[in-house]
């Protein structure tokens, strides 16, 4: 941990102290440093800086945070340890470098966590994505028996092999937190670091929200606008593609992925609202994940993607 | 003679391929060393979570020279079989060859080759390359830009060669970009530098000295010593946990035991969920109270770390992720108790069990009304059979179970409890499941065993009228251990029970012959029918009922070709439930063949009485009495086979007794009376021994008969009428077993 900073900006004391730490660390390592992407997403790996950067030949690093949406995981605010609004802080290293596990301890340490004191541990956990048709090999990473990352290497992304490969980390920030606060309820997370009536807690900031979207995610939720929605966004993505789709390069991929994100969405939606039922669940699944392929193919032949 | 070490360095693998990848790696070296010529005195595996490496003791150091002759074409034969020959042989020109004479054949080429060995380091770096590249992991994967794949990032390769007193060579082969070398690291936190290394005790010794324990048996056998004193220490006993050692020596390299505890109002779930929550998702030990037999409110972790504060904050982080834990086991064993297990019923309509086999409701219907039919006979009471049958499976749709389904059945026994349900609903609950293996517990309270056999029954049933029964060493549903588990609630519990009966009713319902009595025109009506197998099934009753003829009212044919279908399936079971009481006899001593001896017989479905029948026959055969009359039976049945098949004729008691001439005929004629009078009063008494005991009566008179009297005799008359006595020895011993069937 940096000495210099000052005892509100300490990624042990403050929320937005840690989430600024990583950012900086991975700045360091010659990441661009990206924002949230600007829609509804389950996880950071929705982010196009990753599903479509992972893709391709052209080397790429970057992190940023990403508010995740889980609709099902609300609780009213009422449980200390699931939101159904979370951030997560991803990094993408692609290739993924030899000391790729080297960089994340150091991260951790960069956070205030000791690496004499605490016990980091690589446990198995495979990824996977159904919806994006992902799936990597790496780890879950203990510290002191609580996960507090995903640690991936991608092999395949929208249904294409990955070459090279990425490395993928993923934090979660309230976890790794309340951890380094030494805090049991998330809604006690010190968000700005500061003390007496100046100090903002995680609670103050996101309590409220919590309990209006879980009655939103679960009771009100409109389901025929949301059922509409997503055979918009299904028709617009397809639609998008095909018009982006001239001669030898792709000309319009971003926004049809776009739409391949908000069908995810709005499928998690409807999950949560209970009018999904177990045999449709897998074909909405598929569905979206045809789009998700449809958009990687397409992306392959873009510059970015390293179409010649 | 020289030492191979090897040793493979990567990210960390997961716990539960290491075993197996050691195995692996020492199976795939040694073989294709010995392929090579290379024998070796010994090797052996080492495995961490880091590291994958082999030591291979007494190799030579080069192969050896290999001469031979190699037979070419003849003189003057066509140009390309010349060439494919020196080609083959290795030589440039045909003036290398020598020619050899043969007086029959002419003369022909004949080429010498000679093979210096190669150094075994040669041979090595030419074979651990290719290991590497197609290693038998279950799931591997590529990184960076390359294309090897491992089972996570290859880092380095050790690979040194040589004997005790040399400086052993470094065998640089390359994969990939990572050469060999003798560099290897310790400890990823304790001891993260080089090491540079000699050979296996070097290593070893380097290793340990850098915090790493490259011995998996080494680091299990500390684990488990370190983690008893611990708790004695605290007055506590480890609850062992052979699966949960092997897991966690997986992901250590330098195990430290710590103990950690959780608040005692967490002891109020009960301790098979404790041990389950703390074990699935922490890899942590729960520990015994010896004073009150329960959990105590501590738990045993094994880190990774010797922590410079001796493990405080390990602890107390491990203890902050359990009670977050526990704190949702508990929720889910209280929201559990809100719900009544007979509400949770009815979601199981839109549960299948097996696709072909429809949902669990069926399934729990079918079960319940066995149950109910079975309770008599096992002195059941059969409304509180069906009840307990009905709710047996309600567990399986709670939170905790849903969690941590090895839970199912105790969970449904606690649930049972907390509602006040009858007792032996409770036990049922979890009983029902039992015996699962053969070392299992096998219930004996009525109403657990009525439940457990209709749940077996169910399931043996179902899978064989869909024709999934158990091939090879595939055995998908457990249909060995079902049909075991029925075998030995029988034979346990001494039940007398005609399987026959049970088995057809029990086949009905899935066979949908209820629906056919009900709807016997339905038959025709194949193509409503989803179901491929019952399909399947129908259309060879439709078949047959068409040979039935156009007149026959299809109603009364559905029913009883439908009965004969539920017997063939039961007939087809029942030699399946004979197969396993022969191996389940035969690893308690007693002898198969006598299983299929008794089994021969007609209407045989009782286990026990075809136990006891065994028994008393394997006793019976141990004795004199028993084997020279087994002797002299088949001395009978010899006789009469051959002269049957001389005859074309076949020769069926009883003899006439007027034509008893000989006194030892007669004797043996006036034995054979007594004794099959005797021997079916005794089987009717389910008396075996007393059975055994008369047939060995018949000892002395056959024996006699043999000595003096000659079967086939001159006159036609009295051989046929002494054929047909023999045949009343067979005849008196088929009460008992086919004898036909008895080996040795």
């Amino acid at each position: 941990m940096d000495p210099a900073l000052p005892p509100h900006m300490r990624p042990d004391a403050s929320f937005q102290g840690l989430l600024l730490t990583l950012q900086r660390f991975w700045a360091d390592q010659g990441c661009v440093i990206l924002q949230p992407y600007d829609m509804e997403v389950g996880a950071g790996t929705f982010h196009p800086a990753t599903t479509l950067r992972a893709l391709g030949p052209r080397p790429w690093k970057a992190a940023y945070v990403q508010p995740s949406r889980r609709p099902k995981d609300g609780r009213y605010g009422e449980n200390p340890n699931r939101l159904q609004h979370y951030y997560q802080f991803q990094v993408i290293l692609k290739p993924s470098p030899e000391d790729l596990q080297d960089l994340y301890l150091r991260s951790l340490a960069a956070i205030g966590i000791d690496l004499r004191l605490h016990d980091v541990r690589f446990v198995e956990d495979d990824w996977e994505s159904p919806t994006l048709g992902a799936w990597g090999l790496g780890w879950e990473c203990w510290c002191d028996g609580m996960e507090v990352s995903q640690f991936t290497y991608f092999q395949q992304v929208a249904g294409f092999e990955c070459a090279p490969v990425s490395g993928e980390l993923t934090y979660g920030l309230e976890r790794l937190a309340m951890y380094v606060q030494g805090v049991e309820n998330v809604y006690d997370l010190n968000f700005n670091g500061r003390t007496g009536t100046e100090k903002v807690t995680y609670g103050d900031v996101f309590k409220q929200a919590e309990q209006e979207y879980s009655r939103h995610n679960f009771e009100h939720a409109d389901t025929a606008m949301l059922l509409e929605q997503f055979r918009m966004a299904e028709g617009a993505c397809t639609r998008y593609l095909a018009a982006g789709d001239g001669g030898p390069r792709h000309l319009m991929v971003l926004p049809a992925y776009d739409q391949c994100i908000k069908a995810s969405h709005v499928f998690n939606l409807l999950d949560a609202r209970g009018v999904i039922s177990v045999t449709e669940r897998q074909s909405y699944i598929l569905r979206v994940r045809e789009l998700a392929k449809a958009c990687g193919a397409a992306w392959l032949r873009t510059e970015a993607g390293g179409a010649a | 003679m020289p030492d191979l070490l090897l040793e493979l360095f990567s990210e960390e693998i997961p716990a539960r391929m290491q075993a197996q990848a050691a195995d692996a790696l020492r199976r795939l070296v040694t073989d294709a060393l010995v392929e090579r010529g290379l024998l070796y005195e010994g090797a052996k595996a080492f495995v961490t979570p880091r590291r994958l490496a082999l030591a291979v003791h007494g190799l030579p150091g080069r192969q050896s020279d290999v001469r031979e002759e190699r037979k070419g074409p003849r003189v003057g034969a066509p140009e390309a079989a010349l060439q494919g020959f020196l080609k083959a042989a290795g030589l440039t020109s045909i003036d290398q060859a020598k020619v050899q004479t043969d007086p029959k054949k002419g003369d022909f080429y004949v080429a010498r080759v000679e093979r210096p060995g190669r150094p075994t380091t040669e041979v090595i770096a030419e074979i651990v390359p290719d290991i590497i590249r197609s290693f038998p992991w279950p799931k591997s994967m590529r990184w960076g830009s390359g294309t090897l794949r491992w089972v996570r990032p290859l880092q380095s390769i050790l690979c040194t060669f040589g004997t005790e007193i040399e400086d052993p060579e470094v065998i640089r082969f390359e994969v990939d970009g990572i050469v060999a070398s003798n560099v290897t690291y310790g400890h990823r936190f304790l001891a993260p530098g080089a090491i540079e290394v000699r050979r296996l005790e070097d290593w070893l010794a380097k290793l340990e000295a850098a915090k790493v324990i490259a011995d998996r048996d080494r680091r299990k056998a500390a684990i488990l010593a370190d983690a008893k004193d611990l708790a004695l220490v605290h007055g506590l006993e480890l609850i062992e946990d052979e699966a949960l050692l092997d897991e966690i020596s997986g992901l250590v390299e330098w195990p430290v035991v710590l103990m950690g505890v959780f608040e005692a109002a967490f002891l109020d779930i009960p301790d098979e969920v404790i041990r389950a929550t703390i074990r699935a998702n922490q890899k942590c030990f729960v520990l015994r109270d010896p004073r009150t037999g329960r959990l105590a409110n501590r738990f045993i972790l094994v880190s990774n770390l010797a922590a410079s504060d001796g493990g405080a904050q390990i602890v107390a982080g491990n203890g902050r992720v359990i009670r977050a834990r526990l704190s949702d086991a508990k929720f889910f064993w209280d929201t559990d108790r809100r719900t009544k297990l007979e509400d949770r019923l009815a979601r199981f309509a839109q549960i299948t069990f097996h696709e072909k086999l429809g949902s669990q409701a069926a399934r729990i219907d079918r079960i319940a009304l066995l149950a109910r039919a079975l309770a008599p006979q096992i002195g059941a009471e059969p409304g509180l059979a069906e009840q307990a049958a009905r709710l047996a499976k309600a567990d399986l749709l709670t939170e905790v179970v849903g969690e941590f389904p090895e839970l199912q059945g105790l969970m449904g026994r606690y649930y049972a409890q907390a509602e006040g349900l009858a007792p032996e609903i409770a036990a049922a609950s979890e009983e029902h499941y039992k015996p699962q293996g053969p070392a299992d517990r096998v219930p004996t309270a009525p109403v657990s065993v009525a439940v457990a056999l209709a749940d077996k029954i169910d399931t043996l049933v179902g899978f064989w009228a869909i024709d999934e029964k158990p091939t090879g060493s595939k055995d998908p549903y457990a249909l060995r251990r079902a049909a075991l588990g029925v075998i030995r609630i029988v034979l346990d519990n001494r039940l007398r029970l005609k399987l026959q009966p049970i088995l057809i009713e029990a086949s009905r319902p899935i066979l949908g012959e209820a629906h056919y009595d009900a709807h016997p025109h339905d038959v025709f009506h194949l193509e409503s029918l989803a179901d491929k197998v019952v399909s399947d099934l129908l259309r060879n009753l439709s078949r047959r009922l068409v040979k039935a003829g156009p007149d026959t009212p299809p109603g009364d044919i559905a029913r009883v070709e439908g009965l004969s279908m539920a017997a063939d399936l039961s007939a087809d079971l029942l030699a399946f439930l004979a197969e396993r009481l022969k191996v389940h006899v035969r690893e308690r001593g007693a002898r198969h063949d006598l299983v299929d001896a008794v089994f021969a017989l007609p209407g045989q479905d009782d286990l026990l009485m075809i136990v006891r029948r065994v028994e008393a026959l394997q006793s019976f055969l141990e004795t004199e009495d028993g084997r020279i009359l087994l002797a002299g039976y088949r001395r009978a049945v010899n006789i009469l086979r051959i002269e049957e098949k001389k005859d074309g004729a076949r020769y069926a008691g009883p003899a006439d007794a007027r034509r008893l001439v000989e006194p030892a005929e007669e004797r043996l004629a006036a034995a054979i009376e007594t004794v099959k009078g005797q021997v079916a009063e005794a089987v009717a008494g389910e008396d075996f021994a007393a059975a055994m005991a008369a047939l060995s009566h018949l000892r002395g008179p056959v024996d006699a008969f043999f000595e003096a009297v000659t079967v086939n005799a001159t006159d036609g008359e009295l051989r046929v009428n002494r054929l047909r006595l023999l045949d009343e020895i067979r005849d008196a011993t088929r009460v008992i077993a086919d004898f036909d069937r008895i080996e040795g």
